[in-house]
């Protein structure tokens, strides 16, 4: 599995979900159609949106809300990678269920990677997640990230998994009766 | 390495449904006792589950209530509300189908319980020691002040526990957030947390979980608590953790979902097993002198920007780093404030006492109390927004309503509202607002509109100035 884009540059840290997508546009009950609300309030970030399917950020990308929507506004605009220092968990966790790879390299690699595309936007960059390498002009790094798979969606792959899990799961729960009703009070 | 002795590793051990070592995709399959529901990352979830006909597993287990989008004006004669659009009203009305069509409790508008879920679910008792509690919300984390292991989730997650009352986990590591010492008068739980994260950074705990110990917290009423938790996912830390004592077990004695009788007994002598801090051992660790702290206020777009309400914003040439430089400088840019200087009586438009950290009873107490008798600014509008509709009627029993409305203060009905302006409640361009709420990101409040994080008492003592102030001068 290959991802071969050139990239676009953000390079500021802790760009946060609510810079990613507004609030005001969490009222959507679909999961499509965000790409256009993109960085909608925030300048700085709807200046670098173009063709690129990778987005090279600074660190703890995606901090703060446990919005989703953040993901699919990304996803949705084309975007197949995010490369950081650091991601915040939520949003990490949330990007490997929607096929957006989470890609994490060192700050050392990640310098050069802004010099080397600040020199040349038209560089492509080469995610081998066979390997775990990235490739761009002169630079060869190793990265850390979950390979993105067609298969990884909301609904996907990990649902299945925990739907595998169902006889333990009730055999589980048949030893330790819930703590709480929700639908009465005090028994 | 941490042993298995600490609070954390006892919930999660006790929720793990696979057994050790084996795990699904390397992950361990966690058991849910709780799940929290909301509009706003909810419909897509349950969407999967009509996707693939699936049944919701656990409605039993698993609280709805409406709250990000929601008016905090009252309905009109006819009991209609008045929606921030066709989207919301939507939103809202798909909730109400969905919990309907899967058989999930449901407080809707103009329900006794309705409230922000986070304030709603605890003063129920529905939140108890030793559970695993999640919510499509990230400040879920507020919890755990009742030494439960909650967390924020994505709505795909959402849609697991709906089909399986588990989620894939991979287990964090643990970090100990040791804060010893008496507050001083008007410095609050707000303030604690506020230089938790100016300390360890916004992004300090990123794959940790919190167990805040130490004389401060042990001191600390629930409501104190769950500000301090609540704001654990803005160090970083999908969760917070504080060990239940006799103040929780206080707490939740006579709640409409705790066990009465001996069954409270019983659950209090189960509760009490959970370890002491003072026996178990850390991955991290950080250290906070209470003692010294005083007001914090935050003066930048990121929660961990936040200096002592009469200290110097920092300039960005005292800073090495070049990309923090840039961060500090966008952030002063932005936020129209100078650097190397006091923000005290910095210029403010608007106050917000509100929200999942501070719109709890107490926190309105706090603002009440430099309120009474006073009038804020007329450059000021001031918004006290109570957590639920419980908090809501506690307040006015007591006349705090009366109190914000003679001040000139707005009295409104419960929910999110100014803490991320979904619901049509938000600054305008420019504008500045002291608030109570959790986050300061750019445009949070509203496009353009500039946040500074602070507790109850400094919003309130600011309002009445019309500059950013500092509590303990009004508390003199």
């Amino acid at each position: 599995m290959k991802i071969v884009s050139r990239a676009t540059l953000l390079p500021i840290d802790n760009i946060d979900t609510d810079r990613i997508i507004p609030a005001r546009f969490l009222t959507t009950t679909e999961r499509t159609g965000m790409g256009e609300h993109l960085f909608e309030d925030w300048p700085e970030g709807a200046a670098v949106l173009d063709d690129a399917r990778i987005l090279v950020a600074g660190h703890n990308f995606g901090c703060g809300s446990s919005r989703e929507h953040a993901v699919w506004s990304l996803v949705d605009r084309g975007f197949e990678a995010v490369i950081a220092t650091g991601f915040a968990d939520i949003f990490h966790a949330n990007a490997v269920r929607n096929g957006l790879a989470p890609v994490i390299v060192n700050a050392d690699d990640h310098v050069r990677l802004f010099t080397e595309i600040e020199a040349d936007p038209t560089r492509p960059v080469i995610l081998d997640f066979s390997v775990d390498r990235l490739t761009c002009g002169s630079i060869n790094a190793s990265f850390s990230a979950k390979a993105p798979s067609a298969h990884d969606t909301p609904g996907g792959t990990e649902l299945d998994a925990l739907l595998h899990q169902l006889d333990r799961i009730t055999t589980w729960e048949a030893d330790r009766p819930p703590r709480i009703d929700t639908r009465e009070g005090n028994r | 390495m941490a042993s298995d002795t600490t609070l954390f590793d006892q919930i999660w051990d006790r929720h793990r449904v696979n057994p050790r070592p084996a795990s699904v995709d390397g992950a361990d399959v966690l058991y849910i006792d709780l799940h929290l529901v909301h509009e706003v990352t909810s419909p897509q979830a349950f969407d999967i589950l009509r996707e693939r006909g699936l049944a919701l597993r656990r409605p039993r287990q698993t609280m709805a209530t409406m709250d990000h989008s929601t008016p905090t004006t009252p309905p009109d004669a006819n009991g209609v509300y008045t929606f921030n659009g066709p989207d919301t009203a939507a939103q809202i009305g798909k909730l109400e189908a969905n919990c309907t069509e899967f058989g999930v409790p449901l407080y809707p508008l103009g329900h006794e319980h309705q409230g922000i879920v986070h304030v709603t679910a605890p003063e129920l008792g529905l939140v108890q020691p030793g559970m695993t509690i999640v919510c499509g919300d990230s400040h879920t984390s507020t919890h755990g002040a009742f030494g439960a292991l909650a967390f924020g989730i994505g709505t795909s997650q959402v849609a697991h526990v709906f089909a399986t009352q588990c989620l894939l986990a991979q287990r964090p590591l643990t970090f100990e957030i040791h804060i010893d010492g008496t507050l001083q008068p008007g410095v609050t739980a707000k303030d604690v947390i506020l230089a938790v994260i100016a300390e360890i950074g916004t992004e300090g705990g990123t794959g940790h979980v919190f167990e805040y110990t130490g004389s401060t917290v042990r001191a600390m009423s629930m409501d104190e608590r769950m500000t301090v938790c609540n704001m654990s996912i803005e160090g970083g830390a999908r969760a917070g953790l504080i060990a239940p004592d006799d103040t929780t077990f206080d707490f939740l004695e006579g709640r409409p979902f705790a066990p009465t009788g001996a069954d409270f007994d019983a659950a209090v002598a189960t509760w009490m097993r959970f370890p002491n801090a003072g026996e178990a051992s850390f991955d991290r660790a950080a250290h906070i002198d209470a003692s010294r702290l005083a007001p914090m206020v935050t003066y930048g777009t990121s929660p961990g920007m936040g200096v002592p309400v009469d200290g110097l914003v920092p300039s960005p040439h005292e800073i090495d780093d070049a990309d923090a430089r840039g961060s500090l400088e966008r952030a002063l840019d932005y936020m129209g404030i100078e650097p190397g200087k006091p923000l005290l009586g910095h210029r403010v438009d608007v106050v917000f006492v509100g929200s999942c950290t501070n719109s709890r009873l107490s926190d309105l107490r706090d603002a009440a109390k430099l309120l009474e008798g006073r009038k804020i600014s007329d450059t000021v509008r001031m918004l006290v927004v109570p957590g639920s509709q419980r908090v809501k009627r506690a307040a006015e029993d007591e006349g705090l309503d009366r109190i914000f409305e003679a001040a000139g203060a707005e009295w409104h009905e419960p929910g999110c509202s100014m803490c991320l302006a979904m619901n049509g409640d938000r600054i305008e361009p420019g504008h500045l607002a002291v608030s109570t709420s959790n986050r300061n990101f750019e445009g949070r409040q509203g496009p353009g509109g500039r946040t500074i994080l602070a507790s109850p008492m400094t919003a309130a003592a600011s309002a009445v100035n019309g500059v950013i102030s500092d509590a303990r001068e009004e508390l003199r």
